[in-house]
């Protein structure tokens, strides 16, 4: 009896001081900087998992090769830990937690997805370990006081509001615009319907559909119904890539005319090569073009950044905008650790808080609540060419959208 | 919810023929699965939650064959056989070993059967949306307020040609007279020389052969994903719970009637209301049936 006591004791100092060693050596190990991340690389979310870690990967080795990251006059490598979450939020919330605790990473980069980031971050905040995260766009992510979690893209509530504004700007007299909208359910659609919503209310835009997709979306034909018989002026969509797949593929086979039609993840979903007649005169946001000019002296320009990394994965004909927010994220990390001047996690957060800078992705600095404000969304119109063309404002626009079906 | 109503019986009332178009179209392919799920049920007693996946597996089965330009009459035919190899493959493989096993077994380990089929497509297809477009006409009707996907009519023929041969099939020859005799007796099939393991054995891989058909046409006229399995599942489910077992003709019936409901439910309430409404189906035919099965009731004490 008091041998197994014993025993039990002698397991759980040893437990205990192998807990309480760990963490100590892994965060700077030697002349590398650790960082962590629980990525996506099987289930629903492998294919944007796997874009995301490439431009990790590639942001990684470009700032290595440049010379690493300076620290007290002194230059460290950066080196990413990563762990699969197989695209379940329970499986990514406890990785954060391996990486945090048992690996002793301090400085984590994000998962794939809001609903990954919305898993992770209280973990992340529960130990203090600053996370730059640049895949999660929820605006939900950035109301609950996270004081560690940074995001360098924007929010998903600024994703279809432009195309409103434009639709505004096609009339002298917004107050006539008929509106008809179809959003998922699930939080990510919700925003962007939230941000449209604000904008209509604005303008004093009438609704007139307002119907809400199931998530296992195959058929919206009753929402395209309605829209054929009640000729909307605008046509806004979000779903996922599912919806844009879905809504495209119908909206052909149903001849829906609507004079301008915008839609969340056409790129993801391909709608430009699937369907490229239907696709004409679509509008899609994204976080980055190619054709940005912005720059910086890390990876040159935006194009700079695109031929390097198709250099880097020549199995990408267009470069998704996945891959370059997440090598911002990274960009991000070397800069708040020149800044902070220390490995210290709470002096590195608040550098990162502080951060102002131009890059190839665009401007980054965040509010007080974690996103960057720095950086607009930019709205792209696929043209008969099947090819994405930026529309900074109405007149940039093909207007009606020119089908024929 | 008003606003629609009116729209659909004061303001537009030819789009009721474009709501009702696509209420066929989506009972079509339903029975096909549903039917299925029917004869599986009915004849060996099994509740095949993976009856969903069947479909999408005949679905990308279909994908990758037509990324081969194969012409489709040929797809439909290299699916059906494919899927009937497969199911007979799990029924030896799996199905039998859970014959004699009570209900619950049977629904775990058809659960997880549809797990594994799920990631096994989301590993070879990977998790995007996809679809065959076919690229056939569009007709449209009255200005241009109702079209006809010719694929879609296409697919309702498909489906009436595979039915009217199932149910030949299962009243002519002498392989559909064995399986209603199994599904009737076991016992006396077996003494009057029905070799029943067989029976069982073709009657599955009979139901995936009807699967695959009905993915072929899923992935023609809508959109596919690993994951969408269980809205095929959940929907035959239904059908069948309201039509009963081995009745044809009735899961013909209630596939048309819930493909109307589900679209004028998602016409009235909401698109996202259009995979509910099985599902009240189901609870409504659940209530109505204890109610009126009360009255044969007798309570022993």
């Amino acid at each position: 009896m008091k041998m197994r006591a014993l025993m039990t004791v002698a397991g759980v100092c040893a437990l205990a001081t192998a807990s309480a060693i760990t963490p100590a050596v892994a965060k700077v190990d030697g002349d590398t900087i650790i960082l962590g991340s629980s990525i996506s690389l099987t289930g629903k979310y492998a294919t944007n998992g796997l874009h995301t870690q490439r431009g990790y990967d590639f942001a990684v080795k470009t700032i290595n090769d440049a010379g690493g990251v300076k620290v007290g006059g002194k230059s460290y490598k950066l080196a990413v830990t990563y762990y699969d979450d197989e695209s379940t939020p329970a499986r990514g919330a406890q990785l954060a937690e391996r990486l945090i605790q048992q690996d002793g990473v301090e400085y984590m980069l994000g998962p794939y997805s809001s609903g990954m980031t919305k898993a992770i971050a209280p973990v992340s905040e529960k130990f203090g370990v600053p996370m730059v995260e640049a895949e999660g766009a929820s605006r939900s992510l950035f109301t609950q006081g996270y004081k560690y979690l940074f995001a360098v893209l924007s929010t998903s509530e600024q994703y279809l509001a432009t195309a409103v504004d434009m639709a505004a700007a096609s009339t002298s007299d917004p107050k006539s615009i008929k509106v008809a909208m179809a959003f998922e359910g699930d939080p990510f659609s919700m925003d962007v319907r939230a941000g449209v919503i604000d904008k209509l209310n604005e303008y004093g835009m009438k609704t007139v559909i307002d119907d809400q997709l199931p998530a296992d979306l195959s058929d919206m034909s009753t929402t395209l119904t309605k829209v054929k018989a009640l000729k909307p002026d605008i046509l806004i969509i979000s779903g996922h890539s599912k919806g844009a797949a879905t809504a495209a593929r119908q909206i052909d086979e149903m001849k829906v005319n609507v004079p301008m039609i915008a839609m969340t993840h056409c790129e993801a979903a391909k709608v430009h090569e699937k369907f490229p007649k239907t696709a004409t005169g679509f509008l899609c946001p994204t976080q980055w073009v190619e054709t940005l000019s912005k720059s910086d002296p890390m990876f040159g320009s935006a194009a700079d950044w695109n031929a390097n990394f198709k250099k880097a994965y020549p199995s990408y004909s267009s470069v998704p905008y996945q891959s370059a927010q997440a090598s911002a994220a990274v960009y991000v990390w070397k800069e708040a650790f020149e800044a902070a001047n220390s490995f210290d996690k709470d002096t590195v957060r608040d550098a990162i808080s502080k951060v102002e800078m131009e890059t190839f992705y665009g401007d980054i600095k965040f509010s007080e609540n974690g996103n960057n404000i720095a950086k607009p969304m930019f709205m792209r119109q696929i043209g008969s060419d099947a090819k994405y063309s930026l529309v900074e404002t109405f007149k940039d626009m093909t207007f009606p959208r020119n089908v024929s079906y | 919810m008003l606003d629609n109503l009116q729209l659909l019986f004061v303001w537009a009332p030819i789009i009721n023929i474009q709501v009702i178009l696509e209420g066929i179209f989506v009972g079509a392919v339903f029975a096909l699965s549903a039917y299925g799920l029917a004869l599986v049920w009915g004849v060996m007693n099994i509740k095949n939650l993976a009856q969903g996946d069947f479909v999408i597996m005949g679905g990308y089965l279909a994908l990758a064959l037509s990324s081969a330009n194969i012409p489709l009459p040929l797809i439909l035919l290299i699916v059906i056989a494919f899927m009937f190899v497969y199911g007979w493959g799990v029924y030896v493989l799996m199905i039998r070993r859970i014959l004699d096993q009570d209900m619950f077994v049977s629904l775990l380990a058809t659960f997880g059967l549809s797990l594994l089929m799920q990631q096994v497509m989301n590993l070879i297809f990977g998790p995007e949306v996809q679809t065959i477009d076919m690229e056939l006409p569009n007709w449209d009707l009255f200005d241009n307020m109702v079209t006809i996907p010719s694929s879609k009519v296409i697919s309702l023929g498909l489906a009436a040609v595979i039915a009217t041969a199932v149910v030949i099939f299962m009243k002519k020859s002498r392989a559909g007279q064995a399986i209603r005799a199994t599904a009737q007796d076991p016992r006396a099939a077996r003494v009057l020389g029905i070799d029943t393991d067989k029976v069982y054995a073709f009657t599955f891989a009979f139901n995936s052969a009807l699967c695959g058909a009905a993915g072929v046409l899923v992935s023609i006229i809508w959109v596919i994903q690993p994951f969408y399995g269980i809205t095929y599942s959940v929907r035959s489910f239904a059908i069948v719970t309201a039509a009963g077992l081995g009745n044809l003709p009735g899961v013909i019936s209630a596939a048309f009637g819930i493909g109307l409901f589900e679209k004028y439910v998602g016409m009235i309430i909401g698109t996202a209301y259009e995979v509910a409404a099985p599902v009240s189906i189901l609870v409504m035919v659940l209530i109505w049936r204890q109610i009126s099965m009360k009255r044969n009731r007798q309570v022993v004490r």
